[in-house]
């Protein structure tokens, strides 16, 4: 009997697979069920197949209302989930469901969803943003040649980042990160017949993959040490393992995830992708490379903060570096002249907010402000789109003015994301802002100087996110703002915007016609729901009135040493006061610099002509890099070429292709065709291997 | 009986089998030599067997048959393919597969 | 008793052997070979191999030595002369195979296999009976068991293939040989 099992075992293997079957069917308990979760991660990826593969059989528009439907299904999934944790008990608000997909090394690797607070909360925060983007570009997009391929990205996309979030364990983490960095690749050099935006592709793609291989050799070194990849496990085993003084490797692993933190959310030194990204269309740009992906260097460092925390190398670098991003960006944003491109380094700015405020385990905070951010700025890019598309896509804020009574539309709800970007006062931002900086300051020690900075940041915002409102929307009306106040939208010939080139207006390249929110329902909408939550959002955490979003993630964050170590409400109102001052002071300056006395930033710019220079090119890290690594390594490249490949590469071959030859010719009459030979040759051939063997036993 | 007997029976049927092989020019009788050496290393597997005792030998040597059986098919079916096409039955014609730029080897 | 039956089928054996490589009629030959696998048959009841001695008998010595007579007379069993060419092979062949019988008896003889020179382990009841070797093939030799019977399915659908009338290369009307067999 028992040998009629061993050949049963042959087929063993089906069972527990069926038994996989069966759980991912059912969920361990019917209350723990991950169905909603299951729906969730692969609603956009269905959409992104269907669209994908209909290309030639659905209209264009009926292929952007599957992507933004698909996107709408994923956030009802999403608040199914939220109502489904909310259901339960506060301390067993998470679930894990998965099933092993292969087995090595002693280790399942399994393909889990985790979902727990934090990645629910960051799950409605992308879906939610998301389907608002969708709506806008449906409109914002329909003139474009590859109508499809951009909608079946786009929620490619958003699979990516849901992966990314939900991912139970941090191979599928590395895996969605992955993705998250390809979709980001996709959609920035959409227009791939554009130079300009292939490069920026690529440019893009290099530096996320040095973040992706920080974060594979940190989850190398934490797999050795925790023997587990599966987050909810890595978690509860940190506590053991922090008991003894930590190994080097945690700090190694520490500062390996902040690398791939860093690489992503476009912080100093790994930052330079983000401004260039910003050749992608601009719902892309509001999507991507401002409300979600780029945040999700701050949901790494929440969703690992034992790991960050353990380290006080790895929080402090984290928090310097965050703080030096924020203020090079904010100090470049105040010069540029690209309107896309001065959103793009607020956005590198306000993110590095968010990691230092992380770094000082002010994680609530910074998660509240990286929803404030997302809706604010997806706000200001959808705006700053629809300017774009009235100035015929110039996006230099130079040529642009007056467009107030052109676009009121635009101004109002371009102004409410300014204002709650400067932080002005019972804004959504003013609220998540001035919470980090005073749990900042709570912290004291290096932490001070942080948020000294932090302050210094926030009154350079004020006066850039101003000055751009005040440069597009005040002022004497340009040309195209004045034929648009008679009722025409200005028509441009198809040029690049970073080069002035002429370009076609054929696939591959931006479409012919430009919509502005004043003529699109669908644009209107999207922009008003954002304007809306960016104005009451920060509602939901008043300083002791609410604090809804602190609660709702205190379980996730209960471990971490600073949980209960928080500022009063005194001192985080006395803090909200100060916030307040300086947005005030700042837009104050904004308006007499560049309203009352128009010509002084002018002036100021020839005054300190060196400190303009530097400003305008971003503090050179663009050429720093181009010197200390681009060209070394084409050096290095065309050196390899013209020597290595040419007579060491080549000279190995040919000798080798050449020897074979002379061999071969040599030993060819031995194929004679003759069976008997070839019987012969292995008869003897057998016979003097087994001499070989005798002899060799002797 | 002892089994160094049976092994060297088997030892002296193979060697006749192989010196069979290289001799005979019939493809037909250098088959059946094959089947020589495929039944001596036979009465080896079944005399290891019994010496063991362990009658996983002959199990094998079950297979073999099986093996040689499958042989003899596809060696009789080229057999009659090359009667069927004219030529002629005799190992040493067989030789399109040398080298067609030297010359073959005479015999 | 059992000495005298081995020497009689060991006889028998290497006769059929040496019948098989040196009669000139492939006819003969395959009679010859015939007589060697009855021979062996023999031994492999001495070696308590019933089932096999009496698939020996019928599998092989029937069935397919069947086919053999069938193939021979279908083309033809030619003469063929022994001393008449062949060339290297044909001269080297009784040095090849002497060296050969040579190296396997150094092999048998130096062996370190006490076990040898003696007439092997105490055997458990029912050896190599057909109920013991169908029990293994149906339980731990299943799979080899399995693969053996796909090989012989592959291995006779592709002897239909090579052996079938091929439509282009020969008018089919004729089927009598001619220039073969008659020499």
């Amino acid at each position: 009997m028992t040998e009629l099992l061993t050949s049963a075992e042959l087929f063993g293997n089906v069972a527990p697979l069926l038994a996989h079957a069966a759980d991912f069917a059912e969920g361990a308990r019917p209350e723990h069920s991950a169905t909603y979760g299951w729906l969730l991660l692969f609603t956009p990826l269905v959409g992104a197949i269907v669209i994908g593969l209909t290309w030639k059989k659905v209209s264009d528009r009926a292929a952007g209302l599957i992507g933004t439907a698909a996107i709408f299904l994923a956030f009802g999934a999403a608040l199914a989930c939220f109502a489904q944790l909310m259901g339960m008990d506060p301390e067993e608000r998470h679930i894990l469901a998965g099933y092993t997909y292969a087995q090595a090394f002693g280790v399942d690797f399994r393909f889990d969803i985790y979902i727990d607070q934090l990645s629910v909360f960051m799950a409605l925060v992308v879906t939610g943003v998301s389907a608002m983007i969708h709506l806008y570009s449906v409109a914002y997009m329909k003139s474009d040649a590859g109508y499809h391929r951009f909608f079946s990205y786009l929620n490619f996309f958003v699979f990516s980042m849901l992966l990314l979030v939900l991912a139970g364990n941090l191979a599928l983490l590395v895996v969605g990160w992955a993705f998250v960095g390809a979709a980001s690749y996709l959609l920035i050099s959409y227009w791939y017949r554009r130079e300009t935006a292939t490069a920026a592709g690529i440019k893009a793609f290099v530096i996320n993959v040095i973040g992706d291989v920080g974060i594979v050799v940190a989850a190398y070194l934490l797999w050795t040490e925790l023997g587990t990849l599966t987050i909810p496990s890595m978690l509860a085993n940190a506590e053991d393992a922090f008991t003894v003084a930590p190994s080097p490797e945690y700090t190694a692993a520490a500062l390996l995830l902040l690398v791939g933190a860093f690489a992503k959310s476009a912080q100093v030194p790994l930052h330079t992708w983000l401004p260039d990204a910003m050749e992608g269309p601009t719902p892309v740009s509001a999507l991507i490379h401002a409300a979600t992906m780029v945040t999700a260097g701050v949901y790494l460092i929440c969703r690992m903060h034992p790991f960050i925390e353990i380290s006080e190398t790895a929080t402090l670098t984290a928090a310097f570096l965050g703080t030096a991003t924020l203020l090079i960006a904010a100090t470049t944003a105040l010069v540029q002249t690209d309107l896309k491109r001065i959103i793009a380094y607020s956005t590198m700015s306000q993110i590095g907010y968010m990691i230092a405020g992380a770094a000082a385990a002010a994680y609530s905070a910074s998660l509240f402000h990286l929803m404030t951010h997302a809706f604010f700025k997806a706000l200001l890019f959808m705006s700053a789109g629809s300017v774009i598309a009235a100035m015929a896509s110039n996006q230099d804020v130079r040529r642009m003015g007056g467009f107030r009574k052109a676009m009121p539309f635009t101004y109002v709800v371009f102004t409410i994301g300014a204002l709650t970007l400067a932080g002005f006062p019972f804004f959504s931002g003013f609220f998540s802002k001035d919470e980090i900086i005073s749990y900042t300051l709570h912290r004291g020690g290096a932490f001070t100087v942080i948020a000294a900075g932090m302050y210094i940041g926030a009154i350079l915002t004020a006066i850039y996110s101003m000055r751009a409102v005040f440069l597009v929307f005040h002022g004497e009306p340009c040309d195209e703002a004045k034929q648009l106040e008679g009722g025409e939208l200005a028509h441009g010939s198809p040029v690049n915007p970073a080069t002035g080139a002429l370009e076609d207006t054929d696939v591959g390249f931006p479409g012919p016609d430009h919509q502005i929110a004043e003529r699109e329902g669908e644009m209107r909408t999207a922009m008003s729901v954002l304007a809306f939550l960016a104005v009451v959002a920060g509602a939901v955490q008043i300083p002791g009135v609410t604090h809804l979003i602190e609660s709702w993630l205190e379980p996730v964050f209960e471990d971490s040493r600073y949980a209960h170590d928080i500022p009063s409400i005194a001192t985080q109102w006395i803090g909200l006061g100060v916030g307040a001052a300086i947005a005030l002071t700042g837009i104050a300056i904004a308006y007499w610099t560049y309203v009352a006395n128009r010509g002084v930033s002018e002036r100021l710019a020839t005054r300190f002509g060196r400190l303009h220079e530097l400003l305008s090119n971003a503090w050179y890290f663009d050429r720093i890099y181009d010197a200390m690594i681009v060209r070394p390594a084409s050096a290095i490249a065309s050196f390899c070429n013209n020597v290595v490949e040419r007579f060491v590469v080549q000279g190995i071959v040919e000798g080798a292709t050449g020897a074979a030859k002379s061999g071969a010719s040599r030993i060819r009459s031995w194929q004679s065709g003759l069976a008997r030979v070839y019987a012969l040759s292995v008869i003897g051939g057998t016979t003097i291997i087994a001499i070989y063997f005798l002899v060799l036993a002797k | 009986m002892d089994i160094v007997w049976y092994v060297a029976l088997s030892a002296v049927i193979f060697s006749i089998g192989a010196g069979g092989l290289l001799a005979r020019r019939s493809p037909l009788v250098m088959l059946l030599c094959l089947e020589l050496m495929l039944n001596a290393s036979n009465l080896a597997l079944i005399a290891f067997a019994r010496m063991w005792a362990n009658v996983d030998g002959q199990i094998f040597a079950l297979v073999v048959m099986v093996v040689a059986a499958c042989e003899v098919v596809v060696g009789l079916g080229i057999i009659v393919a090359l009667y069927r096409n004219r030529v002629a039955i005799d190992i040493d014609e067989l030789d399109s597969l040398r080298d067609p730029t030297e010359g073959a080897i005479s015999d | 008793m059992v000495p005298i039956l081995f020497f009689i089928a060991a006889f028998g054996a290497i006769g059929g052997a040496v019948g098989v490589v040196m009669l000139k009629n492939p006819f003969f030959s395959v009679l010859a070979l015939v007589g060697h696998l009855f021979s062996l048959a023999v031994l492999f009841l001495l070696l308590y191999a019933e089932f096999l001695a009496a698939a020996q008998l019928i599998v092989y010595a029937g069935a397919v030595m069947v086919l053999y007579v069938f193939v021979v007379s279908y083309v033809g069993g030619a003469d063929e002369p022994l001393d008449d060419g062949g060339g290297a092979p044909r001269a080297l062949a009784p040095i090849f195979g002497g060296a050969l019988l040579a190296v396997l008896a150094v092999a048998i003889g130096a062996s370190g296999l006490k076990a040898l020179d003696s007439e092997g382990a105490e055997l458990p009841a029912g050896f190599g009976e057909p109920a013991q070797i169908g029990d293994l093939l149906l339980t731990r030799f299943l799979l080899p068991f399995e693969i053996a019977s796909f090989l012989l399915t592959v291995a006779a659908v592709g002897a239909v293939i090579l052996a079938r009338r091929r439509r282009g290369l020969e008018p089919i009307a004729d089927e009598t040989p001619t220039d073969e067999g008659s020499s």
